[in-house]
């Protein structure tokens, strides 16, 4: 395991006292990856580089915005006007968000079909939901910038869910409003909070990298490398995947951002908040809307927001849920049916959290509220117990050599 | 990067085009994030002031404001004048001739900042201190300006520039 | 395996969402559809009409101007209706700015400059409740992206006037329109048949002067829409070669791994 030789003299000499350099030569080039990681391997780095994308371009749309009620919408108006360029920052940033989720939540769902959450990768997966709701909390508080009617109404209504808390809700509430309505103190609070949390990500990123590496990543098979057979160095084979994957996200974010840079927004966000006049439908962005169906499908109010987030808290502990040794889906037949549902069934809720609480929409949202905790906290251990998974590959390289028997190379290469 | 190979030429090309593209591609990304610290249409929409100077009387001064810097504008009596031709240009701190400062003599325009360190220099009041050459007179550092308002004495390097302006019409100028 | 099929379902899953999401969420009452108009500035190659922008600024000013504020134009935006400096000069000339304190410490009026913004019809929101029996004229800088479907919904607002039908009544001071949300509106049909006389010799028809208004609208609400439109080809047909181009590096370099 000696180091590598590096022929700059710089570059030795700073190696030397600092070594940035065998520490990025060892995590490209010796890191072992699995060989067989398919496309769905690709979000997890497209999530850090739309972190990237965010960063910059918030911190260049926060030289030009301003943090208070009355200049707020119209700094923003300045930006999309006045600025250079800054329509396209400002949309890169607004749909940058919207794309951050759509890659994550792809990310999760890859986590959740291979089983990535298991054994030894059950830190890894809870550092990711805790990633996960830091990303909430930093939305929610970019959405109440602009200042428009949902930035407003979306923040009063949240805000005002704490008061369900016995006690000290009322308290905390006021608390969190510096005032007795969502007003400028909210507002300032809510700018610093949205700048500073996106550096706490990118540390628990760094932190989910760590424990990445201290074990690799999954695979599709579920099944452990055995061997330098198995795997590959990181660099270049998925250094150039990656950036093909790249290639496609940005071709897809492109032509949404520069032909249809609000289809996911909302239009009463480009009214200037009102705190006298109540939008008819107060809707969240796209990515709460599930959370906001098993939200508002609970009658009582304290129990609703109690849901909601026990609908995050249950990922949490998800590894002692499932706690079948086989990871992967492919190996799990019955597993691979329920995922499917329990994937439709989001997609509902989705849906659900953007109609009116009316009717039939109730109703539904209550079934597939109760399906969403049914899935986690009875069948994933139920199937544990139950199912029978089809029989392993003895290892990673044996599907491609092709022998059903011991035929595993055992030289080491 | 790539290793070398049998065929290694047709091979390495994709991957210089790739990194070539991708190069392009960043810095076509790159010029806008920063091109957006330049100045904004609106800040550029207030680059140029227009400035009637006809409201300006003989001996007396004029304080506007272009880009946020004060400018002054001096209606100057002909003994003015003829005390800022009468030098050697050679003795001067930064030699320029009078004729060179004003296009219409008797109007001279100036940007009203202190070369040395940024101040706003008195002399624009009939009360103000006009220093010994009876121009401009900064107080925060003592540098003297004469009726030019070109720098005599004290620690400005520069005369007080004189910004980009043209008479549009016999009385009206527009700076910037 | 996962897979192509995994991959098919998730996007169809992804597009039939965004679909219904970006459905316009309706208010109460039967949904009313919206007839989609045909608009130089829709599609990925859109862009606005300079001769219907310069007939719609007209109307906007003849007619809507007495009540509704268009606070985040400047003047010096009119350059991308094909006016030059002079006559954007001469137009911001015509209106009446705010400015001072002067040096008697009062505020006055002057003319406009380019650099200055359309000044609002009204001091603030009460006085133009006040003149409007209650009713608060919007801002229309932003109309066109503050509803759901803007551009053909304004056009359908505009035309949407008539009598009721019979068995609805109209309250006191209210029109009866088509397409708005309850179907009752404080503002009166604002466009008449030959209301404007064009400088470009056009008929003045209502459906005219309303397709004209709605496109110098949507351009008021995004005066950058041509650039971005621009902008976006040049940067989608990049990306789709350079990502051609990495797909062919990542085979060649995969090819010793399959």
């Amino acid at each position: 395991m000696s180091g590598p030789n590096f022929s700059n003299p710089v570059v030795r000499w700073i190696d030397h006292r600092l070594p940035v350099f065998t520490f990025m030569h060892h995590e490209m080039h010796e890191y072992p990856t699995p060989k067989n990681l398919n496309y769905w391997w690709n979000f997890g780095s497209l999530a850090g580089i739309v972190l990237v994308i965010m960063l910059l371009t918030g911190i260049i749309l926060a030289m030009h915005y301003t943090p208070h009620v009355d200049f707020a919408f119209q700094s923003v108006e300045r930006i999309m006007r006045d600025v250079n360029h800054g329509w396209l920052i400002r949309y890169i940033h607004a749909n940058g968000a919207s794309f951050f989720f759509i890659v994550v939540y792809i990310h999760i769902f890859r986590g959740l079909y291979y089983g990535s959450y298991k054994a030894p990768r059950e830190l890894l997966w809870m550092l990711g939901v805790v990633i996960l709701l830091l990303m909430m909390a930093t939305a929610f508080m970019g959405y109440v910038l602009p200042w428009g009617q949902m930035s407003f109404w979306g923040a009063t209504v949240i805000t005002n869910l704490f008061s369900a808390i016995p006690g000290v809700g009322e308290w905390i509430v006021t608390l969190l409003w510096g005032g007795f309505s969502v007003d400028n103190p909210t507002l300032n609070r809510f700018f610093s909070l949205h700048y500073l949390l996106p550096f706490v990500i990118v540390g628990v990123v760094v932190l989910h990298i760590v424990a990445l590496h201290r074990f690799g990543s999954n695979n599709p098979l579920g099944i452990d490398v055995r061997g330098k057979q198995d795997s590959i160095p990181f660099h270049p084979y998925y250094t150039v995947k990656d950036a093909f994957g790249l290639g496609v996200f940005l071709t897809i974010f492109a032509a949404v951002v520069f032909f249809m840079p609000n289809a996911m927004g909302h239009p009463d966000n480009y009214i200037p908040a009102n705190p006298l006049v109540t939008p008819a439908h107060i809707v969240p962005e796209w990515y709460f809307l599930p959370f906001y169906a098993i939200l508002r499908a609970v009658p009582d109010k304290l129990l609703g927001v109690l849901a909601m987030f026990a609908a995050i808290g249950v990922l949490f502990i998800l590894p002692w849920l499932d706690r079948s040794p086989v990871r992967s889906a492919t190996f799990r037949p019955l597993f691979k049916i329920f995922f499917w549902i329990f994937a439709a069934n989001c997609v509902l809720l989705t849906y659900l959290g953007g109609k009116p609480a009316e009717g039939t929409y109730v109703i539904l949202s209550r079934l597939a509220t109760v399906y969403y905790f049914f899935h986690f906290l009875i069948l994933l251990p139920g199937l544990s117990i139950f199912e029978t998974p089809k029989p392993l590959p003895r290892s990673i390289s044996q599907p491609v050599l092709g022998s059903g028997t011991a035929g595993a190379s055992k030289e080491n290469s | 990067m790539a290793e070398t190979h049998e065929g290694a030429t047709r091979r390495d090309f994709i991957h210089v085009a790739s990194a070539t593209m991708g190069a392009v591609g960043a810095a076509c990304v790159a010029w806008p994030l920063i091109d957006q610290m330049n100045p904004a249409a609106d800040t550029l929409a207030l680059a140029t002031t227009e400035f009637d100077v006809s409201g300006v009387e003989e001996g007396m001064a004029v304080t506007i404001v272009w880009r946020g810097k004060p400018v002054f504008v001096r209606h100057r009596t002909a003994k003015e004048i003829e005390e800022a031709g009468a030098v050697d240009i050679a003795d001067l701190p930064d030699p320029q001739a009078d004729g060179d400062r004003a296009p219409k003599p008797e109007m001279l325009v100036l940007v009203g900042v202190c070369t040395h360190l940024g101040c706003v220099p008195l002399g624009q009041k009939a009360t103000d201190p006009r220093g010994e050459w009876g121009g401009w007179f900064c107080p925060c550092h003592g540098s003297h300006y004469d009726t030019s308002g070109r720098i005599r004495k004290g620690p400005a390097p520069t005369n007080l520039p004189v910004p980009p302006y043209e008479y549009i019409s016999d009385t009206v100028i527009r700076i910037g | 395996m996962m897979g192509a099929r995994g991959l098919l379902t998730v996007a169809a899953a992804a597009l039939v969402s965004l679909g219904l999401m970006t459905t316009p969420v309706k208010a109460a009452g039967p949904a009313v559809e919206i007839p989609s108009q045909n608009w130089s500035f829709a599609g990925i190659f859109g862009t606005f009409d300079r001769g219907e922008l310069q007939r719609g600024f007209q109307v906007y000013k003849e007619v809507c101007a007495g009540c509704h504020s268009l606070d985040y134009i400047a003047f010096r935006n009119l350059a991308d209706l094909g006016f030059n400096e002079l006559e954007i000069k001469a137009i911001a000339a015509e209106y009446e700015v705010q400015d001072g304190p002067n040096d008697e410490g009062e505020m006055f009026a002057r003319p406009g400059l380019p650099a200055d913004r359309f000044p609002a019809p009204f001091a603030n929101d009460n006085a133009a409740r006040a003149s409007n029996g209650g009713a608060l004229p919007p801002d229309l800088s932003l109309m066109v992206d503050a509803r759901p479907n803007g551009a053909n919904y304004l056009y359908a607002l505009m035309t949407g006037y008539g009598d009721a039908p019979s068995g609805v009544t109209v309250a006191e001071g209210m029109s009866y329109n088509a397409y708005f949300p309850g179907h009752q509106i404080a503002m009166p049909a604002p466009i008449a048949a030959d209301g404007v006389e064009y400088a470009d010799g056009t008929a003045a028809t209502v459906d005219q002067q309303a397709r004209d208004v709605t496109a110098f609208l949507a351009w008021a609400a995004e005066p950058n829409l041509e650039e971005r439109k621009r902008t976006g080809v040049m940067a989608v047909l990049f990306l789709l070669v350079m990502t051609g181009l990495l797909y062919a590096s990542k085979r060649k370099i995969w090819a010793d791994v399959h």
